[in-house]
């Protein structure tokens, strides 16, 4: 019989067995690792750093809060540009030679950075008041060329911006409407109405915060935050955590490749990383049927340190079989 | 419908000496092969062992207990994290005790998680017959990451916007960014209170049964030895 299909009794035939309470041995460790995280949590405590708001962007950088919003309305924010699953854009489409599942899968989570970070908002904000009425139709009226003359100018000057008393003041120029809007829209976010009013879907109830967390992560703000918690791609991001906590070190080698040529310089590093790390943990799994890696513990002498007592005791003689040397009486 | 008459007063009850009536165990049927297999595959005896090989005594052994042990306490601490709602250890000191219960025993949970994996790795477990069980360890490893993944995004705070923002490309480069939003709380917290720990707890309770079904794997053989 072979051992695959032994029943325990005949798989251990001969085996000295020895006393073994499982439950006093669960229970016990159970109390232990209590006792363990207790001690750790009363020590360390958690991190919990306060969640970022468009209240507070606009509070501490306006001139960054009113740079994003000009890019999302002129459509040249990274969101506006990203692709599927937001837009039918393509900046953030990533492919490997000709197969790109992220573009074949399409649009699943719409988003218009123009009208949802800009237009809805200042729209739904214009109300009881005139200039903003006014100039969101002069906008809307306008032809796209007028348009794009008007945020051309307007995001240049933005370069050379200042932060006049709450207000971006920028260098007199043929803006249009632009202006209005903006000034309007900062006030809005300062006084953490932008928050809501791009958490909203029409609904009372809201557990979806792409919209939001899409328009913070095209500004610089929320990055310079997450560098300075040490939290940047190239400071093994996703994996780290704010302040010294451990954060997710199990996630090392998914975060590793991001920091190890070339990956961490193609365009495609994201496919790259998630199909290195299909693939091994489809190994990790598969690993009693590889060759050549389900030996290597054979030729590694940690299972001797693991089973020492088993190995002090020198194998048993090979049992000697008989041979009858006498001629057969048939 | 009738009832049996019960006996009334003055009348004799007698029965004779009886013998135990014999448990007569149907195996026809859905429930009589189920319970036949398990019977024949999992008998109490190999559940909760009393005798174990000699060489089993190693640290290496209790790994795999630590880390139930952990999920124990990471499951218990969010269950009481899931009955508070998920902004009310933000503002409590108890929340805030019973977050960082939940957070230390993950930690732990991994730490022996990965110790037991290498120590299995190192003793080569999957041998006799016992590669099933090494691939459903495999794939708790990988389910209890993803589990762990939808946790940091459901903390409601700096970190969860941080990794939500930093991890969607991972996932939208693969296509799945639609079914999988990182930046969708609502569905990454039902993910991390219900599906994913379901996900890890049924698999623990798989991997267990097998190992207890086949029990330990025998020490790699001396040079010399067959195994």
């Amino acid at each position: 019989m072979s051992e695959r299909s032994q029943t325990q009794e005949d798989y251990y035939q001969g085996v000295p067995m020895v006393r073994y309470d499982l439950l006093k041995e669960i229970s016990i460790v159970t109390v232990v690792m209590l006792v363990l995280a207790t001690v750790l949590a009363l020590a360390f405590s958690s991190p919990d750093v306060p969640s970022v708001t468009i209240k507070a962007w606009a509070q501490a950088d306006p001139v960054d809060f009113v740079t994003t919003a000009t890019n999302e309305l002129s459509d040249q924010s990274p969101s506006a540009l990203y692709g599927a699953p937001y837009n039918s854009g393509s900046a953030s489409v990533q492919s490997m030679g000709p197969v790109s599942p992220q573009g074949f899968a399409g649009v699943g989570v719409p988003v218009d950075p123009a009208n949802d970070f800009v237009l809805t908002p200042l729209t739904l904000a214009s109300s009881g008041s005139p200039d903003l009425a006014a100039a969101l139709k002069t906008y809307n009226s306008a032809s796209d060329a007028q348009r794009s003359q008007w945020l051309d100018a307007y995001t240049k000057a933005l370069a050379k911006a200042e932060v006049r008393q709450g207000r971006v003041a920028v260098a007199a120029g043929a803006y249009g409407p632009i202006p209005t809007m903006m000034s309007s829209l900062l006030g809005v976010a300062r006084t953490g109405g932008l928050d809501g009013l791009l958490a909203t879907s029409g609904h009372f109830y809201q557990t979806d915060f792409s919209r939001p967390l899409l328009f913070m992560s095209d500004g610089t703000y929320l990055a310079g935050l997450g560098k300075a918690q040490h939290l940047a791609g190239n400071q093994w991001g996703v994996m780290n955590e704010t302040g010294l906590y451990p954060g997710q070190t199990w996630l090392w080698l998914f975060t590793m490749w991001y920091q190890v040529p070339p990956v961490s310089t193609a365009p495609n590093a994201d496919l790259v990383v998630m199909a290195i790390m299909v693939l091994l943990t489809t190994l990790l799994i598969l690993v009693p049927f590889i060759p050549g890696v389900r030996s290597i513990p054979r030729l590694v002498p940690i299972h001797r340190l693991i089973w020492r007592r088993y190995y002090a005791v020198p194998a048993p003689p090979r049992p000697v079989v008989p041979v009858n040397l006498a001629p057969d009486p048939t | 419908m009738t009832t049996p008459a019960s006996p009334g007063p003055g009348d004799t009850v007698t029965s004779a000496p009886t013998e135990p009536t014999p448990v007569r165990r149907e195996t026809g049927g859905w429930t009589g092969a189920a319970a036949g297999w398990l019977e024949r595959r999992l008998p109490i005896g190999k559940l909760l062992p009393t005798r174990q090989p000699y060489y089993i005594g190693s640290w290496v052994y209790v790994f795999g207990v630590v880390t139930i042990a952990a999920l124990i306490w990471v499951v218990l601490s969010g269950v009481i994290l899931t009955f508070s709602g998920p902004q009310w250890w933000h503002v409590s000191s108890v929340g805030r005790f019973i977050n960082s219960l939940h957070f230390w025993s993950v930690q732990l949970f991994f730490i022996f998680m990965v110790l037991h994996l290498w120590g299995q790795f190192f003793m080569a477990s999957w041998r006799d017959g016992r590669a099933r069980t090494w691939m459903v360890g495999g794939l708790i490893f990988a389910v209890s990451i993803l589990t762990a993944f939808t946790g940091y995004l459901s903390q409601q705070n700096f970190d969860s916007q941080w990794i939500a923002i930093s991890a969607k490309d991972a996932f939208n480069s693969t296509g799945i960014g639609s079914f999988f939003n990182p930046l969708n709380f609502g569905q990454m917290y039902g993910l991390h209170v219900m599906l994913a720990p379901l996900a890890v707890i049924a698999l623990v309770v798989v991997h267990l049964v097998m190992v207890r079904i086949k029990g330990v794997v025998k020490p790699i053989g001396r040079p010399g030895e067959s195994r």
